[in-house]
């Protein structure tokens, strides 16, 4: 029988801890610009100029075909030599830290949008008349009456949303990112204590994302009452 | 730029000979279709199992079921693979665990991937059908129950038949999902379509026909998967069932 | 085809020996502009490149590396360069020499004419023969006995092509296993998924010397192919690459370079303490009398 060890743990906390912070770090940049540009996205689709809806539509069903691996391989692999060639910049800091920020930006935001997308219908079409009449333009209704609303509906699976992108942050693996999985991997096969430190990280990701989860699922029932 | 295409790369034949660049895609096309097909009627089996379960007046019944969601949905699927993949056949009593060991590498690493993307999978499934089911109006329950069928005729004949169709599109994109996911596999050296073409990169340094080609067979499974759907989608609807 | 191959690899080696016009968009360029150097390191090449426990990057050719970084900032009149840090494995450095997400990779790579279609590569670090780990007790002496067996190699390597080469060639029927790391093979091996791990000898006597139980391993069998380590760095850049050559033809003709493979190789390293007792072959003393960044047949 397997003779756990769980002795590594407690010396590379602190490298665990930093790997945490990558992590958070990735996860609130892509959250944020997910969210923006996933709006943009939504507004184009939903948008009468032929061109902006077919871009918008485009873009949704492209990141949504394509595995996130394959996404995060592009932009760790090839993207950077792409930006180089075409607009020569110097690179003088971590690129993989942004290249993973901005893919798993690019790719949440398909899946933002479709979110959106739902919220903004889900307002119903009166509401963009009633804004009209009143001398509004379709910008400022969208601005002041239909997101506004949106969102609040939209809250929620937004944030689940959200603790979905957390687990998936670990896929940095494939570009060696000491995030808190890459960190706990690494600390594991150094030591030679895989099973305990990936048992361990297993944990971790569960505590977090179920506490989440039912923090989410509590500010649910609280906002629907 | 100065990059030199080069689309023959994939009629050129590997150092390892007896097959093309080609063959090697084709392989990890083979390997990614049978590890998606094989994972997902797993986890529809399992997942239906459970979700119902989560919907039955039975706390200890619905409790395993929930547990198991809860596990399989709060933790990453990376760390799900390895999990699978390395620790468990460490933790198993020492002789099932070096029988697993001293299996075929491949089969291996497909078993590993397969529970791995089935469990995960079933855990979606589930809480799909769980909310099929409960969007069901309570009605129908009590009808079946009225008319003298037992629970499990009810779920049998009543419930189960409208749920399913209520959460066919549902699960369409957690089919769509499960070939997406399968590129996971790729990181615990199962040479799927992922691997096959990173493995290209690393032969031939043609990153970009290698990335593309590899791109643009996953567009092309993500549409003949949601071509198919839907028409089992019309086939099934429910008649008047506007939902 | 393999007429346009011969041109090729004629024109890389033209290319390495003969100093071009200067290049503006040279790497040493970039480096004065943005006032920094991008390292590629492994993680688990012991004792070339990996991590201690404290997660620094440390070894044998990370050393030699920060020399030549030494040197770069003197030439420059860079005293506060700043050195970025990238992990890379062996499947996916060549890609990132490239792609200029790192200016020079040092680590365990072998310089082949293969290679060098793609990218640079410095001054001869070391020479390994690429040999077999395994339990003392699995009774493998050598290739031969691998037939029908589960085998582990590094992705990316030039093991990994060897050994299936031999596979198709002879039809051994063996299972190899593509491992994404050097630490990731020796877990492969030692939780008994491969009876072999088929690696570079130096990286091997590293994994032992991390090992839980190093008295438990055996290197074994005919080295399979002898190979030349160098730097790994972007093609047609003759100005930086010489930099780095010079800093190692001048370590190497002093005697410094000696202490510091004595230091790495002759001596106890982390994170275990251990003593890899691995003392300079022939051609490693060859390699450090005469300086050169040719690749072995």
């Amino acid at each position: 029988m397997y003779e756990f060890d769980w002795s590594s743990i407690p010396g590379a906390l602190p490298y665990l801890w930093i790997g945490m912070v990558m992590t958070l770090k990735i996860t609130v940049v892509a959250i944020i610009a997910g969210i923006v540009w996933g709006t943009l996205l939504a507004l184009m689709r939903m948008s009468p100029i032929k061109v902006l809806s077919w871009f918008g539509a485009g873009y949704v069903n492209l990141f949504r075909s394509i595995p996130l691996v394959m996404v995060l391989l592009w932009f760790f692999l090839i993207v950077p030599s792409l930006l180089v060639s075409l607009f020569d910049i110097p690179r003088s800091y971590d690129t993989r830290l942004i290249s993973a920020m901005v893919a798993f930006s690019l790719f949440e935001a398909a899946y933002y949008s479709e979110i959106i997308r739902a919220g903004i219908r889900s307002v119903s079409k009166g509401q963009m008349g009633a804004a009209n009449a009143l001398g509004m333009s379709y910008a400022q209704a969208m601005r002041l009456i239909i997101l506004p609303q949106a969102f609040r509906n939209m809250v929620p699976l937004l944030l689940t949303q959200g603790i979905i992108l957390f687990q998936d942050t670990s896929l940095v693996y494939v570009s060696s990112l000491a995030d808190f999985f890459g960190t706990a991997y690494l600390v594991g096969s150094r030591d030679g204590r895989l099973v305990e430190l990936l048992l361990f990280s297993g944990a971790v990701y569960f505590i977090i994302s179920f506490s989440a989860s039912q923090l989410v699922k509590h500010f649910q029932k609280r906002t629907s009452l | 730029m100065n990059y030199h295409w080069n689309w023959a790369i994939f009629l050129t034949e590997t150092p390892s000979g007896s097959t093309t660049y080609m063959g090697w895609m084709l392989s990890g096309l083979e390997v990614t279709l049978a590890l998606s097909l094989s994972a997902w009627i797993i986890a529809l089996l399992v997942g239906g199992l459970m979700g119902v379960l989560r919907t039955v007046p039975n706390r200890w019944l619905s409790g395993i079921a929930t547990v198991y969601v809860e596990i399989f949905r709060n933790t990453p699927l990376l760390v799900q693979l390895f999990i699978w993949y390395f620790v468990l056949p460490e933790l198993l009593p020492t002789a099932m665990g070096d029988a697993i060991k001293s299996l075929n590498p491949f089969l291996q690493q497909f078993l590993a991937a397969m529970v791995c993307l089935a469990l995960f999978t079933g855990a979606r499934v589930c809480e799909q059908v769980r909310s099929g089911i409960n969007s069901l109006a309570v009605g129908q329950k009590s009808a079946g129950l009225a008319l003298g069928l037992t629970l499990p005729q009810t779920y049998r004949y009543v419930i189960l038949p409208m749920a399913i169709r209520i959460i066919l599109p549902p699960l369409t994109s957690e089919f769509l999902n499960i070939f997406k996911n399968s590129a996971v596999a790729s990181t615990i050296g199962l040479l799927e379509l992922a691997a096959q073409g990173r493995q290209l990169v690393d032969y031939t340094a043609q990153p970009y026909e290698s990335f593309i080609a590899v791109t643009v067979m996953f567009m092309v499974i993500n549409t003949v998967v949601m071509i198919l759907m839907h028409k089992v989608e019309a086939r099934v609807r429910v008649p008047g069932g506007g939902h | 085809m393999s007429q346009h191959r011969l041109l090729v690899a004629a024109t890389c080696l033209l290319v390495s020996s003969v100093a071009l016009a200067q290049d503006a968009t040279g790497t040493l360029q970039k480096i004065k502009e943005t006032n920094t150097i991008s390292l590629g390191h492994r993680e688990s090449s012991i004792p070339f490149s990996y991590y201690n426990d404290k997660q620094e990057v440390i070894g044998y050719s990370q050393e030699l590396m920060m020399k030549a970084v030494d040197a770069i900032k003197a030439d420059l009149k860079l005293p506060n360069l700043k050195v970025t840090l990238t992990p890379v494995t062996s499947q996916n450095r060549i890609s990132l020499v490239q792609n200029g997400t790192v200016d020079i990779v040092c680590g365990s790579a072998t310089n082949n004419l293969e290679r060098q279609k793609q990218v640079a590569f410095s001054t001869t670090i070391f020479v390994i023969g690429t040999r077999l780990l395994t339990k003392k007790t699995s009774g493998i002496k050598d290739f031969a006995d691998l037939a029908g067996k589960n085998v582990v190699v590094t992705a990316g390597t030039t093991s990994e092509r060897l050994l299936r080469k031999l596979n198709e060639d002879k039809k051994m029927d063996m299972s190899i296993i593509s491992a994404k790391d050097h630490g990731e093979s020796f877990l492969t091996l030692e939780t008994g998924r491969a009876v072999a791990f088929m690696m570079d000898d130096a990286l091997l006597a590293g994994q032992v010397a991390n090992s839980k139980h190093p008295e438990e391993w055996a290197i074994v069998g005919k080295p399979m192919s002898n190979e030349a380590y160098g730097c790994m760095m972007r093609k047609d850049d003759p100005q930086f690459k010489k930099i780095v050559d010079d800093t190692f033809a001048k370590l190497m003709t002093s005697g410094e370079a000696a202490k510091i493979y004595a230091k790495w190789f002759m001596a106890p390293v982390p994170p275990k303490g251990l003593n890899l007792n691995f003392p300079m072959s022939d051609d490693m003393i060859e390699a450090y009398k005469h300086p050169n960044d040719m690749a072995f047949p």
